[in-house]
């Protein structure tokens, strides 16, 4: 114990490595319900599935404390700019789940008044299928979500943002 | 304070509107002197979609409708097709119906009083009353595969059977649940922040609550007793002994009474339906195709958040001609503006947990 | 049509109420499982509901439903029917009235009686384009105000225009 101490103690790592790190075990998600997805998005976060094993418990409702939008059921036509908007005001670095089968692609809504898919106006890191999915399902994505944050570089959002520009 | 009115916008994302809602209002102070509830941003075009489906592809989709309490709607969507083509569901059949959406009525209720205590502050609720739902999704998962849009039931009756192990899962539940309830209560019911928050507030009168077409809870908690299952019995509910609770305040605690009071009531019809249970067939025989002589009805049942109807019309194909949902969210949403006026901006959103609304049934 | 409805007496009561204060102005009656169905006139319309729900207790409105007919009405027929759904409290009983209407013509609202006709009225503005006479807000409910066309009618596709 003393020998231990008395060195002084130390980590070696990458800075890059070191805030994807810190980035993948503290998102931060918005909680936007949408439709029934959001249900089971509650259920996730509640007692019996409990995200914050993740890191994720922090359900924030405003879309500027947020990093993660996890766009839980049917984007309508009307709803849709307002997801764009909600997206936008989210500050970078930032994530997509498009969860459900409505977010990906209209699921069962074929219809006059469903967006066919939430990737057509914000851009989607992780997509979980399901109508709706379980919260396994949902936990499974939002593990697969950290994976990838861990393999990205943390400036990866300034340089697109320079590419945009 | 000389009147200065303000206009405020709530939604269509917040975090207490229960979902995709837009609320302008209108405030002196902070006294509410109009609410408009602005529509729409949910609305999937359901009825357009099921006038180009089949009878049966309709069933899945009603589960996306109210989707807190998917069972209720396709038994309501069941009952009026069935009553269209004049079949009778086995006995045992029309049990086991009654068994899964009265649980589903606690799963509804019990997530109601969550989010309803959630919007008034008391987190601690929802994640209390989240514990109990998971217990009856799995319930639901055992049967069907399904945890939220079920899809429990076809038409002529249910497609399997119930086995021991539910029945059993049921049993502990039900065992389980009344102790959990009396969590709840010990947290709320007597709790003066609790009290102070709801009793008086949000008020309607009972002519009031009829001209607006209230319905359900709501509409009972202005001492109208009027419950479908009771009055109009579906369904085999004639078989089983329950009481219709009312109150006479009309306010946002009455409400939560009310509810808690029907989770009581509904676990006795759940008991008494197992205890009951007859013996036989589950599944009438119904044609793969089902085509409809051409002909109209109107069916509705006591769904958790009130009256939940469904107007068919057939015109002799395989695809109804026009379904309308009569659905109780949306009728009482319209009475949002009564119930808030003259009360505090802070109460608005107690007032719309207390309504039980779902956004899915509401835009349809 | 008398004689179906010898087991609803209060059904029977009221029907027998319709027709001897609307001797010829009701178009037609029909009573088909349990539910009956009374044909109206646009011109005497609210008369009628204002009948049902003074003098014989049809005190709310279950709900309000718009038809298009394009594919199967008959020559001669007009093109929409808006349904009143009607209930009763207490003695649970409901009525169903029907008025055909087509497209240019405009119906009385009904918002004095049943103030839960407000927005089941819009509704029906919205998804059909009808129109209401006497409406506090005729505007559309589900649909963005730019949205031209009006969904449910039969010409309009199911993945929009």
């Amino acid at each position: 114990m003393n020998n231990q101490t008395e060195k002084p103690s130390f980590l070696l790592a990458r800075v890059d490595k070191f805030i994807t790190w810190a980035q993948k075990n503290s998102v931060w998600p918005f909680g936007s319900g949408l439709a029934c997805c959001a249900i089971e998005m509650i259920a996730t976060a509640a007692s019996h599935y409990d995200v914050a094993r993740f890191g994720m418990e922090v359900f924030r409702s405003s879309p500027r404390q947020a990093d993660l939008f996890i766009v839980s059921g049917t984007v309508t036509n009307k709803m849709a700019p307002v997801i764009r908007r909600l997206w936008e005001q989210m500050p970078d670095p930032k994530w997509v789940i498009a969860m459900g089968n409505c977010a990906i692609s209209g699921g069962p809504f074929p219809t006059y008044s469903v967006l066919q898919g939430v990737d057509k106006i914000i851009p989607v890191d992780v997509f979980i299928s399901g109508c709706p999915p379980t919260p396994q399902g949902l936990l499974n994505g939002l593990i697969v979500l950290q994976e990838k944050i861990s393999e990205q570089h943390p400036t990866k959002f300034i340089m697109k943002d320079r590419q945009h520009d | 304070m000389a009147f200065k009115e303000i206009l405020l916008n709530m939604g269509p994302q917040h975090p207490s509107t229960h979902g995709v809602l837009r609320l302008k209002v209108a405030l002196d102070n902070e006294v509410v002197m109009k609410v408009t509830p602005v529509l729409g941003y949910l609305h999937r075009g359901m009825e357009k979609l099921f006038e180009n489906r089949t009878y049966q592809q309709i069933t899945p989709l009603t589960d996306r409708f109210d989707y807190l309490a998917a069972i209720s709607n396709n038994l309501g969507y069941l009952l009026a097709v069935e009553k269209l083509m004049g079949i009778e569901v086995p006995k045992r059949a029309q049990y086991i119906r009654v068994i899964f959406t009265e649980l589903q009525r606690l799963a509804s209720h019990l997530a109601w009083v969550g989010f309803f205590a959630n919007d008034i502050g008391a987190m601690s609720v929802l994640l209390y009353g989240f514990i109990e739902r998971e217990d009856i999704l799995e319930i639901f998962e055992e049967y069907s595969g399904a945890r939220l849009t079920v899809h429990a039931f076809r038409v002529g009756g249910v497609p399997t059977d119930i086995n021991d192990k539910i029945i059993d899962m049921i049993n502990t539940f039900i065992l389980k649940l009344p102790k959990r309830i009396a969590d709840i209560e010990t947290l709320l019911t007597g709790n003066r922040i609790w009290k102070h928050r709801t009793i008086g507030v949000g008020v309607i009168s009972p002519e009031d609550a009829i001209s607006l077409g209230l319905t359900g809870p709501s509409l009972r908690s202005t001492g109208i007793k009027w419950d479908i299952r009771k009055d109009i019995p579906y369904s085999s509910y004639q078989d089983f002994q329950f009481e219709v609770p009312t109150s006479a305040n009309g306010d946002l605690y009455d409400r939560y009474v009310l509810r808690l009071e029907e989770i009581k009531q509904s676990m006795r019809i759940i008991r008494q339906a197992l205890d009951t249970l007859p013996q036989g067939e589950t599944l009438t025989k119904v044609p793969r195709v089902l085509k409809i002589a051409p002909g109209e009805v109107f069916h509705s049942i006591e769904a958790p958040k009130g009256e939940l109807g469904f107007y068919i019309k057939s015109n002799g194909t395989d695809k109804p001609e026009r379904v309308k949902m009569k659905s109780p969210s949306f009728i009482n949403m319209q009475s949002l503006e009564t119930m808030c006026l003259g009360n505090l901006f802070a109460d608005i959103v107690a007032v719309l947990g207390s309504l039980d609304i779902v956004l899915g049934e509401i835009d349809k | 049509m008398i004689e179906k409805l010898e087991n609803y007496p209060l059904l029977k009561q009221v029907y027998q109420n319709l027709e001897n204060r609307f001797a010829g102005a009701l178009l037609g009656a029909t009573f088909e499982k349990d539910e009956l169905c009374v044909t109206a006139d646009r011109s005497n319309l609210i008369s009628i509901l204002e009948f049902l729900k003074n003098d014989n207790g049809f005190n709310a409105l279950n709900d309000m439903v718009g038809l298009d007919n394009m594919n199967t009405k008959k020559e001669g027929e007009k093109r929409f029917t808006i349904l009143y759904l009607l209930y009763r409290f207490p003695g649970s009983a409901r009525i169903r009235i029907k008025v055909d209407i087509d497209e240019n013509e405009t119906l009385p609202s009904i918002y004095s009686l049943y103030r839960a006709s407000d927005w089941a009225e819009r509704e029906i503005y919205d998804m059909f384009g009808l129109n209401f006479s006497g409406h506090p807000g005729l505007t559309r409910i589900y649909m963005p105000d730019e949205f031209k066309d009006f969904p449910l009618r039969k010409d309009f596709p199911l993945e929009g225009k």
